[in-house]
């Protein structure tokens, strides 16, 4: 049977709809209209020219043999996700449930973020639809990321810093579902990754499978190929997904890099798939980190975006039935990959990102010239410099 | 029959609708929760909700969300709540409804929870965050231990969906009084009267309302029309403002609301 097909609510245990009834209606109607604009050829076109003329689709692909010299192994070849308007493949999603919320009538969007950078595009959307748009965001994230603050606040839109709980990715979601439980009618909650109850995880999936798409039928063109491994960093797992989806079915290795932190062996890490256990988190079965009684524990990464103890139930699918490899990448492994690709390349991946690339090295170097690894070069690093700066000290006067 | 259901008829025979009380486990500690909710049903509640602090409640707002986070720091573990119901229902008749999110019973185990819950003396479940569609495991669990399933049902639900609840619910079913989360609010909406009705009309015999239910006058409106009232974060706030002989207090105030005006 073919992985692809798979669309839900259930991926083998995992999935399904843990959520107030309050939701259901709302979770039905977005399912109804999902499934409808997907065979719909007028929403589909509308949707692929939006991502050529605004979003600058395809991305193309970008071949790095000074990186890959690091490694001395096999060649690596970016699918660029960070030159998509706003800077990460986050805009695949966020204009594909903007147009679906418009269908629905919704006049006013939520989302959460971590990173910021699904904020950004989510406030980049209703700017572009005329929507009112409302993000949450733990409020240590708005302090880690305060550029991506100023940037959702230029596009107009209110950001709400969430100062309960962690104060982080996980506590926006909670204050973010607070908000359509309370405002269903008006809103459509514009989840950023491929958790939640379904019809999130497959739709999610769904509106960035173009990454994976494309990449397969661009390198086919120029390699004449197919490559031997495919990797991305996984938070949520939404770009992972992605660039994973097209693949399933081919005899080609997949891998996803989790934040490990301080090491998956510390307690500071955001390694889900790696050192969770199956529960209930956000309105899916799915892993999650958490505590003998089933709290939450409080993930850790220096990437806001992975910082995340739960992830998508397709993920956690394709973990246990073997398909998909998952591993994790320390804090300081990313920051050396960032700062190699920088120096070799001249491309400043996202710190998110930099875990997909530390995680493509330490491949490679086991493998032959004639390998191939297909990275997701999920978001540019523009958001992280201050992060990056007081890491490796270039930022002075204490900041 | 169902402790909780025998409760709401005996309250109903008395020309009477039952005032369901809720207060978080181990807020702020297992011993006072014990006396807390003593004095809420010396104070008049027929049926305590006891709740179960989770990490990510979804389906709160502040007032149970700082409780239930102060719970847990404080070192609750949810075994502690057998051991409450124990200890309450050696000294009161109310019968003890736990409140939980479902990620806990998951871990401790369905059947586990429920044959504990069960020898501890407690009368079932309410489940805020699992619809029917995903409860086989507890559906099953429940019947096997004599538990009752008190499921919530939305002004949004369709009647295709309220039958559903209905039929699968025992003790009673939670209508939930208007699109939002938990908390006091000054006006109750008028979806909860039609959605009491809309819940009779495919069978339901007992239904409370919940969420925004904070004063007498509340409690009275809504027993005008529904079988009981459910008050949460009033009880919640007052616990920690004026400990437990507030609780006791304002629990006396609310039980005046559940006497039916004869017409």
């Amino acid at each position: 049977m073919s992985l692809r097909e798979e669309t839900g609510p259930y991926f083998g245990e995992f999935g399904g709809r843990f959520v107030p009834e309050s939701l259901i209606k709302a979770l039905d109607e977005l399912d109804a209209a999902y499934r409808a604009a997907k065979d719909d050829p007028t929403f589909q076109a509308e949707l692929t020219e939006l991502h050529r003329s605004y979003t600058g689709r395809p991305s193309i692909l970008t071949e790095v043999p000074r990186f890959a010299a690091l490694a001395g192994g096999a060649r690596i070849i970016l699918k660029r996700e960070d030159l998509n308007h706003t800077g990460s493949h986050k805009i695949n999603n966020v204009l594909g449930q903007a147009l679906l919320a418009k269908r629905l009538g919704k006049t006013r969007l939520i989302a959460e973020t971590g990173a910021g950078q699904h904020g950004v595009a989510t406030a980049t959307a209703a700017a572009l639809f005329g929507m009112e748009c409302v993000v949450y965001m733990g409020e240590v994230d708005t302090e880690r990321q305060a550029l991506n603050v100023a940037r959702m606040n230029l596009l107009g839109a209110t950001v709400v810093p969430v100062t309960h709980g962690s104060r982080t990715l996980k506590d926006a979601i909670n204050e973010a579902m607070r908000d359509w439980v309370t405002n269903v009618d008006s809103t459509h909650y514009l989840l950023g990754t491929v958790a939640g109850p379904h019809p999130f995880p497959v739709m999610v999936r769904d509106f960035h499978s173009v990454i994976g798409n494309e990449a397969r039928e661009q390198l086919l063109k120029s390699e004449g190929r197919l490559p031997t491994a495919v990797v991305a960093c996984v938070g949520g797992g939404s770009n992972a997904i992605g660039i994973f989806h097209a693949f399933l079915d081919d005899d080609v290795r997949i891998v996803g890099f989790e934040a490990a932190g301080d090491g998956i062996d510390t307690p500071r890490h955001a390694a889900t798939l790696e050192r969770g256990r199956p529960g209930v988190l956000h309105g899916a079965k799915t892993y999650v980190l958490q505590d003998e009684d089933g709290q939450t524990i409080e993930s850790h990464s220096i990437s806001a975006g992975l910082d995340y103890p739960g992830v998508g139930p397709e993920h956690a699918w394709l973990r246990d039935s073997g398909r998909a490899e998952y591993l994790g990448i320390t804090d300081d492994e990313a920051m050396q990959a960032l700062l190699s690709l920088s120096r070799t390349e001249g491309i400043i991946p996202a710190i998110e990102t930099a875990h997909a690339l530390a995680g493509a090295l330490q491949l490679a170097a086991s493998m032959s010239p004639d390998d191939i690894i297909l990275i997701n070069l999920s978001g540019r690093g523009d958001k992280d410099m201050e992060t990056a700066g007081r890491y490796f000290g270039f930022l002075k006067d204490g900041r | 029959m169902s402790r909780v259901t025998e409760t709401i008829r005996a309250a109903e025979a008395n020309g009477r609708g039952v005032l369901v009380g809720y207060l978080p486990a181990g807020f702020p500690s297992v011993d006072e929760t014990v006396e807390a909710l003593v004095a809420l049903a010396e104070g008049g509640a027929d049926i305590i909700e006891l709740g179960i602090p989770y990490s990510d409640p979804v389906m709160d707002g502040l007032v149970i969300q700082q409780a239930t986070n102060r719970a847990l720091e404080n070192g609750f573990r949810v075994r502690n709540v057998f051991d409450i119901i124990r200890a309450v229902t050696a000294r009161v008749d109310a019968p003890i409804l736990v409140m939980t999110y479902w990620n806990p019973v998951v871990q401790y185990g369905i059947e586990r929870f429920a044959a504990d819950l069960a020898a501890a003396g407690g009368a079932g479940l309410i489940t805020p965050d699992l619809i029917p569609d995903e409860a086989t495991e507890w559906i099953a669990a429940s019947d096997a231990h004599g538990l009752d399933r008190v499921f919530l049902a939305a002004p949004s639900s369709t009647d295709e969906r309220l039958q559903a609840t209905v039929r699968l619910s025992r003790g009673f079913v939670y209508a939930v009084s208007t699109m939002g989360i938990t908390g006091a609010r000054e006006d109750l909406d008028a979806a909860a009267r039609t959605l009491v009705d809309r819940l009779r009309a495919v069978g339901a015999e007992t239904v409370c309302v919940g969420v925004g239910i904070s004063t007498a006058e509340q409690v009275r409106d809504v027993c005008g029309y529904a079988d009981g009232a459910i008050v949460g974060s009033l009880l919640v706030k007052t616990l920690d403002s004026d400990g437990v002989d507030g609780v006791r207090s304002v629990t006396q105030s609310l039980v005046t609301g559940t006497q039916h005006l004869k017409p």
